[in-house]
């Protein structure tokens, strides 16, 4: 595993949260790494103690407060920022990012540009000139064009761990997927291609709305089979609502899609799957949050994907509860009471 | 975008930027045809070989060649066609025969002899024959004869054939970025994509080019256009290289590209018309044919890793709006009939010679005009260039093409990643289109009158809405009035975004566009897509050609302002 001239650059990962701490430390294994982390406080504590949330850090890692040393150091760099801070933090990359740099980024929500006067709250419907995924972001906020996305069930934790896990690269560059693959691939971490980024990043956002709903029923105390039903039903909604946002039915059915959904909504471990069981356990949506060290990117996607549905026409039964639950105050039983009284008929029609 | 520059002084013209023909690359190209066609045949067939490693690929392409050939000289024979073409590919077909018979000493030499026989033939067909001196002939022919045609048609007086109270620049108007396009074709290579609605465009465009002051540029031409005498011998003359849209075979394609790349790589500034065909449904284009698109992103990235210091390309978008296309009816037949199927459209060209000098004195005779709106300069990626030819990214920052073609530090090839910009480069030019887009009164009431039929109809489809009887649509002026001020000021505000861009005879008393636009839309057919009534009222007396002209405001979400 040879690279060429440059193999001795460094690869940047912008963001020292737990996901990007975590492939931080499965790219040092290959390269040395410049990892970005907002906070100063933050940089002084990995490059001294060599730990970040709890994650031992590798050798070859030097954490930065600068973006600009970033983008001057390396050619690829994996943004791996919360969707709601990913175009501020764009703008100010941007300036330092030229034509040849390879952004491949581990994000998973949308991007809404709102028009002027509107809150998330107030606007009617969501359409796709307001609504972003962050490759799309990417793209209109600097001059980079090579761009990857990274998605597919990794949980951090268990990734730190050296378990056995899988990810998806995808990318409409070849390049880029080789470039990613080379990379971040090590015995432990197999990386699988696709050409539909637009549909892939869909999928690894969507699913986060099944997760909560995962959770939800957890916290019911329901067993196996009312989640089997969930997933399989969870996953027919992603497809419906990811084909109306652009992306296309395949990348629904691999691991960025089914393989990341199952992960989510069987761990206890993810952020969205805890609001989810939470909330089912009658805790309030805000007290919930004040607790959360990370976002659960879940709760906005849900707000998002519900004003898609609509404006798209879209029919998306789990996603227009879980929307009540969330944020009309619905109880968890009711809105499950709902689903299954529903009349429905085919199983599966998009094939 | 500075519109109408030189109105004060429209007679007269720019200066040519390059004052001596000999200067110019597409007579170096040309004086050099020879030597050139070679380059072109090796390069193909190096590249062909890359495509097609293995000896059994290649034959097999060699074999689908000669087929579709063969079929193409029974079935599809046109007058530009080489009279020798079926002698040619049957002793091709006999080599080929004789290749797979036998243990054959040296198959890899033979087969390589072959391929160069049809990619040499390929490329002495399609290279342009410029001459200079026919070059001025033709310019001036072109220009004494509009011009003549001009005067006679329009003052109606004898005598009035020699007078020169009407020049061309009354009748067509070039708009947009017309500087910025004299200033980057010193700097480096222009290459015009201009939307393609008549087979007028071609001769229109050389003529645009010229008055530009710019030297002249090579064509992709439609091989069909060569049929007819009297274009082919201006075409030849204008620097014009045949694209023959039936031959879809990979050597054909393979040496176009290489023709139109190292073209361009020479300097030769360029014009294709990246739609492919004359646009059948009236629309602006959105999907553009990338083939020869790839031509000028190949050859950007070539001429990098070349030593030195790189000429750039430069891409520039170019609109032609007609208030009435001749081919219209036959055209939007075409459409009509195969919408929803990706077919073939039949090559129909209905009119020989006469039919064109017909065509010309009555476009000329007609105050109707023409305008051609110029785009600003993109790099191969489709950023914005600065007049100096710096590419500029969204925030004006110069960027340096040269690192998109950059890999872990060094430029390399990789075809993929070519084909991605291509269709990136593809889309740009598609908004562009819309963009500097000029509406004409007569496209506008076009538009309004479809569209509130449409609207009178809501559960009809298009071909059941183009089925009713013309006699039972009438719209009220007042209504249509109404509708009318109501888009055109949507207009003016999308035209403050940038969005898009009108005829400034759009303006003013909405009852004097609206009869423009009336007495405008679709002037010469038979048939008129709008009239008014004794009433006063509007009504049409074909509505397919109507729904053709209100095509050409379709994409902008016009729609829900009716």
């Amino acid at each position: 595993m040879t690279l060429s001239s440059s193999s001795d650059k460094p690869v940047g990962v912008i963001g020292a949260g737990n996901f990007g701490t975590v492939i931080a430390n499965i790219l040092a294994i290959n390269r040395p790494v410049l990892l970005y982390a907002r906070n100063e406080h933050t940089v002084k504590h990995i490059n001294h103690k060599r730990e970040n949330r709890k994650y031992e850090i590798h050798s070859n890692i030097t954490a930065t407060n600068d973006l600009a040393q970033v983008a001057r150091e390396c050619d690829v760099i994996f943004p791996m920022v919360p969707s709601e801070h990913f175009r501020a933090m764009m703008k100010v990359l941007a300036i330092h990012l030229q034509p040849y740099h390879i952004l491949i980024h581990g994000t998973k929500g949308f991007d809404v540009t709102l028009p002027t006067g509107e809150t998330i709250n107030s606007v009617a419907t969501l359409d796709r000139h307001m609504v972003k995924t962050m490759s799309e972001v990417i793209r209109e906020e600097s001059v980079v064009v090579r761009i990857g996305c990274l998605a597919g069930p990794n949980l951090s934790k268990e990734l730190a761990q050296r378990q056995p896990a899988a990810t998806v690269i995808a990318s409409q560059f070849d390049e880029v997927i080789l470039i990613g693959r080379r990379l971040l691939r090590n015995d432990r971490f197999q990386v699988y291609e696709n050409r539909d980024i637009v549909g892939v990043e869909i999928a690894g956002v969507l699913k986060n709305i099944i997760a909560i709903a995962a959770g939800a029923l957890s916290g019911l105390g329901y067993g196996e089979n009312a989640k089997g039903l969930l997933v399989s039903r969870g996953a027919v909604e992603m497809v419906y609502l990811g084909r109306a946002l652009g992306g296309d039915v395949k990348a629904f059915l691999g691991v960025a899609g089914i393989g990341d959904l199952v992960t989510t909504c069987n761990s206890p471990l993810s952020r969205n799957f805890t609001v989810g069981y939470r909330l089912a356990k009658g805790e309030k949506l805000q007290h919930i949050l004040n607790d959360m060290s990370e976002i659960a990117e879940g709760i906005n996607t849900v707000r998002i994907a519900k004003k898609c549905a609509d404006h798209y026409k879209v029919r998306a039964l789990i996603t227009d509860r879980l929307y009540k639950v969330l944020f009309e105050g619905m109880t968890v039983e009711s809105a499950l009471e709902f689903l299954m009284r529903f009349p429905l008929s085919a199983d599966i029609d998009f094939i | 975008m500075d519109i109408l520059e030189d109105k004060k002084n429209k007679n007269k013209p720019y200066k040519p930027i390059l004052e001596d023909i000999p200067d110019w690359p597409v007579y170096q190209l040309s004086k050099n045809r020879n030597e050139f066609v070679n380059e072109v045949t090796q390069q193909a067939i190096a590249r062909i070989h890359a495509l097609r490693p293995q000896r059994k690929q290649l034959i097999d392409d060699l074999e689908a060649t000669v087929y579709r050939e063969q079929n193409r000289i029974k079935r599809n024979r046109w007058r530009a066609d080489p009279r020798d073409d079926s002698k040619f590919w049957s002793g091709i077909k006999n080599e080929l025969v004789e290749l797979g018979n036998k243990s054959h000493e040296e198959p890899d030499a033979a087969a390589s002899k072959i391929l160069e026989r049809i990619v040499h033939r390929y490329a002495s067909e399609i290279a342009g024959n410029f001459k200079q001196t026919s070059y001025r002939f033709a310019r001036s022919v072109i220009k004494f004869g509009f011009l003549r045609l001009l005067n006679g048609a329009r003052i109606k007086k004898f005598g009035a054939f020699f007078r020169n109270r009407y020049t061309l620049r009354d009748k067509i108007q070039i708009v947009g970025k017309v500087k910025m396009i004299r200033q980057l074709a010193r700097q480096g290579t222009v290459v015009m994509v201009p939307t393609h609605f008549s087979n007028l465009d071609s001769i229109l465009i050389g003529w645009v080019i010229h008055s530009m002051g710019l030297p002249a540029f090579i064509y992709g031409a439609g091989l069909n256009l060569f049929n007819i005498k009297i274009i082919a011998y201006f075409m030849n003359s204008l620097g014009a290289y045949k694209v023959d849209r039936r031959k879809k075979n990979l050597p054909y394609l393979e040496t176009l590209k290489m023709y139109s790349s190292l073209a361009i790589q020479k300097g030769a500034h360029s014009l294709f018309f990246p739609g492919g065909t004359r646009s059948r449904s009236g629309k602006i284009e959105k999907q553009l044919k990338l083939g020869l698109l790839s031509t000028a992103i190949e050859a950007q990235r070539s001429l990098y890793m070349a030593e030195g210091v790189a000429k750039k390309v430069f891409i520039v978008p170019v609109t032609l709006n007609y208030n009435c296309v001749l081919e219209a009816p036959e055209m939007i037949e075409d459409y009509l009939q195969v919408k929803g199927q990706d077919r073939y459209f039949p090559e129909q060209d209905k009119y020989g010679s006469f039919g064109m000098i017909k065509f010309l004195f009555k476009f000329f005779a007609n105050p109707s005009s023409i305008s051609v709106s110029i785009g600003p300069g993109l790099d191969v990626m489709g950023n914005f260039v600065d007049e100096k030819g710096n590419s500029l990214d969204a925030t004006g920052r110069i960027v340096d093409t040269r690192d998109y073609f950059i890999s872990n530090g060094d430029l390399n090839i990789d075809r993929q990643r070519e084909d991605e910009y291509t269709r990136m480069l593809s889309q740009r030019i598609v908004t562009e289109y819309h963009k500097i887009n000029r509406v004409f009164a007569s496209h506008l009431v076009a538009f309004i009158a479809f569209q509130m039929w449409q609207k009178k109809y809501p559960k009809l489809d298009l071909f059941s809405l183009l089925r009713l009887p013309e006699e039972e649509l009438e719209l009220d002026y007042q209504e249509f009035k109404l509708v009318f001020k109501r888009v055109r000021k949507m207009i003016y505000r999308m035209k403050e975004e940038g969005k898009i861009n009108f005829a400034t005879h759009l303006k003013g008393e909405s009852d004097l566009a609206i009869q423009r636009g009336l007495d405008n839309v679709g002037v010469f057919h038979l048939n008129r897509p709008l009239v008014k009534n004794k009433k006063g009222n509007i009504i049409t007396k074909d509505l397919s050609l109507l729904y053709y002209y209100q095509n050409r405001m379709v994409g902008y979400d016009l729609e829900q302002f009716i």
